[in-house]
């Protein structure tokens, strides 16, 4: 069992997390792994770090954190080339085989009580620590907007070393001082030519690799801080780009799935007479709660899936219980207590109190979940969408019973994922065909429906809020939130244990830089019973609306702007900056009646909204919206634009009319006619901008999401007089 | 029976009831059609009939006859794109993309029919067409280009 095995298998969360990177020392710490690119690497090629490999064709760029849509190819093939001097448009780009080489050093914090505003010495030893854990985990995973705090240095550095490499092995060629050389569109430049990258392979041979080359200074920058196209912008465009569900291969057999709507309810009977003879179905196979149907394409292994008959054991839950769960969990003991200041059971002023809940929500990604498995007892290989290849893979060879390395994941772009692609379930199911079917590849397609009942939802909430207010000002706050731990939920599907408070529960409103002389944020976990996981900006989705909703009814109470006092409430430099920069942009001068405004501190980006609504004759009509963050450094405007727009939109759509509901007999939706989503219709004008102004680089695509609910939720306060505190907001209000 | 799939004709057997897009998909390899619902509620799956937008898995293969289906990739290609997938690539519409080979078939029916939309009817005839990763405001405006309306 490898040290990354070991580390993962007392996978900790919260503050228990602290310890791990002392635990397992420095020295292996330290130890780089071995380049993953070397293995069955052509005589005629050569792996200059594990992120840059030169063929005779050219170069290929290894871009290891999973493009789901958000731009994560193009900004990491970005940094690769502007210390490489490649055009990205002209390189080819491979997401490279899973390997703990390309663990993730960002995402392990997010599990852990650090607020990202905190520079504290406490705050960056536990930091550094967590960089550790992921390295010795070797977490291969793309997620909570770490891809570009945790890519920035690394990859203009291997980009830097590989460059220097070439020179290297270009001045050993020619005969001349590396210094005399240069490097331009993908050649070393001499006095008397240029030498294509490709053509320096059999030099590269006989250098060393250049290490820890200096930077380029951003003054300098061709790529990075201005607008890329998208690597994948025309392939897009004109319909060539293929996902997992277009993959075809030899002998490949189409697979679909039917499992009980209650996950491990099991099977009491099945009747597959009728799908087994109809046209072009091969097979109707057991899997794990459920059957395969195997068919010669897709529509006939759908048409097939929906003729079978089962009668399904187990019970599922009920809404009702599960809302008393929560209530319950409100009642009981706290998971966490983060932030505790001053005394709000004694704090003076006027009191209020309210109550919010949020519900179940599917990820839903328009492709739908797809994988395809080719088992023989020497090999597995697997071709999926996924954010977590080593997950997979690890997964994989617990089923098959073989080792790790007789499993291969290539890793295919995703058409979405809002955090879906974490899960693997899928993959388990096309691996459990697979091996009834040795040596044929089985490209596993989930209907809609089996998509949309299966899924691992972002958790229900429910929130407590209470506070006082007192000369024009608020004074204390006081929030509970309960939910289901995402953390508890996710390590047990991967047989892992999760110790410690689960930070998720709290995120977005216990590290929240807002300063009062009595606040207290405290969770509460609700036992495990719907499988949960991470939601696009996990528990700061139901944390912003809960704190953003709970101060802006404050703030009302006390007579007070929305903006000044949120204003005079935040001691944190940039997130008061955001809050001034949308104020600007909308030139607000107060809630007029049509305005609400919203912040929140998530993923270490501050964000504030402002959204203007309209009430009509056939409801509630968006107008405007306008977002400012900080991300330290933009990147790419383009890309930061769609990010936040795209992430705040989504975070309304879903506010207004989405939910899954539990009736005994697993989800209730089925489609995306019962599970709504935003229309081109709704979608107010959007105004982004994101400003960076220095500090550490973070990552976009999650925290444009926390505040839109409440922005939208204040401002139709403001127009209305009705406090919208539960979501779907559509059960209550009507929207045009 | 015969079937015209972007100017050429095809042979096919296939059942009655077998929708458009999976002829498409399965038995022509013609994949810019996808899969997202398979009720008509999402528009992933939107191709030309005679020029006219239709959401191909509502549609019987059976039922269309003579008539002429362009998919995305008869729209245009990567050396010449179409008008509309040309502001979609000038505006980097796309996140994940997979919900864009629908949405430009569905613009470009529009501007068929109506070359110099309002943003009232830009926004009747893109609502049936979901973007789960909400690059609305980029469709919008990639409509608007297409038509060449300035300041889109």
């Amino acid at each position: 069992m490898g040290l990354g095995k070991i580390a993962r298998r007392s996978f900790l969360i919260g503050t228990a997390a602290l310890g791990a990177g002392v635990a397992f020392g420095v020295y292996s710490y330290r130890r780089e792994g071995e380049n993953p690119l070397r293995a069955g690497l052509a005589p005629d090629a050569a792996a200059l770090t594990p992120y840059v490999l030169l063929d005779p064709e050219g170069v290929t760029l290894i871009t290891p954190r999973a493009d789901v849509g958000q731009g994560a190819a193009s900004v990491q093939a970005h940094l690769l080339a502007e210390e490489l001097d490649v055009d990205p448009a002209e390189v080819r780009l491979s997401p490279g085989p899973a390997s703990p080489v390309y663990h993730n050093g960002k995402v392990a914090a997010e599990g852990m009580p650090l607020a990202a505003w905190d520079d504290g010495f406490a705050a960056r030893t536990g930091r550094a620590a967590s960089e550790v854990a992921g390295k010795l985990m070797g977490l291969h995973l793309t997620g909570g907007s770490t891809t570009v705090p945790d890519m920035y240095d690394r990859l203009r550095a291997a980009g830097a070393s590989a460059r220097e490499t070439l020179k290297a092995a270009a001045a050993a060629r020619l005969g001349v001082p590396a210094e005399t050389l240069r490097t331009e569109g993908g050649r070393v430049i001499w006095a008397e030519g240029a030498l294509p990258y490709a053509e320096l392979i059999p030099a590269l041979a006989e250098v060393e690799v250049v290490q820890d080359v200096p930077l380029r200074d951003p003054s300098d920058w061709r790529h990075l801080g201005r607008p890329h196209r998208r690597v994948d912008i025309v392939a897009k465009s004109v319909g060539t780009f293929r996902y997992g569900g277009d993959l075809v291969l030899e002998d490949m057999v189409h697979a679909t799935v039917v499992t009980n709507p209650t996950r491990g309810g099991g099977v009491v009977s099945m009747d597959a007479s009728e799908a087994e003879a109809m046209r072009g179905v091969e097979a109707v196979l057991p899997i794990t709660d459920g059957a395969a149907v195997l068919a010669d394409n897709d529509w006939r292994a759908f048409k097939a899936a929906r003729a079978l008959r089962f009668e399904w054991g187990g019970a599922g839950p009920r809404d009702d219980s599960l809302l008393e769960m929560h209530a319950a969990a409100l009642d009981g003991d706290r998971d966490s207590a983060f932030t505790d200041e001053g005394d709000v059971d004694a704090a003076p002023g006027k009191r209020i109190e309210a109550e919010y809940r949020v519900p179940f929500l599917h990820h839903a990604p328009l492709e739908p979940a797809t994988a395809t498995v080719r088992y023989t007892p020497e090999a597995t290989e697997i071709w999926v969408a996924t954010q977590a290849p080593i997950f997979v893979a690890e997964a994989v060879a617990r089923l098959t019973g073989q080792d790790r390395e007789q499993v291969t994941v290539h890793v295919l772009p995703a058409g979405g994922s809002f955090g879906h692609r974490l899960e693997h379930e899928w993959v388990e199911q096309a691996t459990e065909i697979a091996r009834q079917v040795p040596g044929r590849p089985i490209r596993l397609m989930l209907s809609r429906e089996q998509d949309m009942t299966h899924g691992f939802y972002r958790p229900m909430a429910m929130a407590r809020g209470r506070g006082t207010v007192e000369t024009g000002q608020v004074r204390s706050l006081d929030l509970a939130v309960a939910a289901q731990s995402v953390a508890e939920s996710q390590l047990g599907r991967l047989g892992y244990p999760a110790l410690g408070p689960d930070v998720a529960i709290v995120a977005g409103a216990w590290d929240a830089p807002y300063t009062l002389p009595d606040r207290r944020i405290t969770g509460h976990r609700v036992p495990a019973t719907v499988p949960v996981s991470s939601w696009r900006s996990v528990g700061a989705s139901h944390n912003g609306f809960f704190l953003e909703s709970l101060m802006d009814e404050l703030i009302h109470e006390a007579g007070a702007d929305p903006v000044e006092e949120r204003l005079r409430l935040l001691s944190h430099a940039p997130s008061r900056r955001v809050l001034e920069t949308v104020a600007e942009m909308a030139s607000w001068n107060g809630p007029e009646g049509k305005r609400g405004v919203a912040f929140a501190f998530s993923f270490g980006v501050p964000v504030a909204q402002i959204m203007e609504v309209r009430e009509t004759s056939q409801g509630i009509v968006m107008d405007r919206l306008w977002i400012a963050a900080e991300l330290g450094r933009v990147l790419d405007p383009v890309n930061a634009e769609a990010q936040l727009s795209g992430g705040a939109l989504f975070g309304i759509g879903h506010a207004i009319a989405a939910e899954i509901t539990f009736g005994g007999a697993g989800p209730e939706q089925q489609n995306f006619d019962t599970y709504e989503s935003l229309r081109l219709w709704q979608v107010p004008q959007v105004e982004v901008r994101a400003l960076g102004s220095g500090g550490s680089i973070r990552g976009v695509g999650e925290p444009g999401l926390p505040p839109a609910a409440p922005a939208l939720a204040n401002a139709i306060f403001a127009a209305t007089g009705t406090r919208l505190r539960r979501m779907p907001f559509s059960a209550e209000m009507r929207f045009a | 029976m015969r079937i015209r799939v972007n100017g050429t004709d095809h042979e096919v057997d296939f059942e009655e009831d077998m929708p458009l897009l999976w002829l498409l998909r399965d038995e022509l390899g013609i994949h810019g059609p996808k899969y997202g619902c398979g009720i008509g509620q999402c528009g992933a799956c939107t191709v030309h009939l005679d020029g006219v937008a239709v959401r191909a898995c509502q549609v019987w293969a059976a039922d269309v006859g003579a008539a002429e289906v362009t998919t995305i990739e008869g729209l245009g290609t990567e050396d010449a794109p179409h008008p509309v997938q040309q502001a979609w690539i000038d505006l980097q519409v796309a996140q994940c993309g997979y919900c864009q080979p629908g949405q430009v078939m569905q613009a470009a029916s529009l501007l068929n029919e109506t070359p110099n939309p309002t943003d009232a009817e830009i926004d009747d005839a893109m609502s049936g067409n979901l973007c789960r990763c909400a690059s609305y405001p980029r469709i919008r405006a990639a409509v608007r280009r297409a038509a060449g309306q300035e300041g889109a």
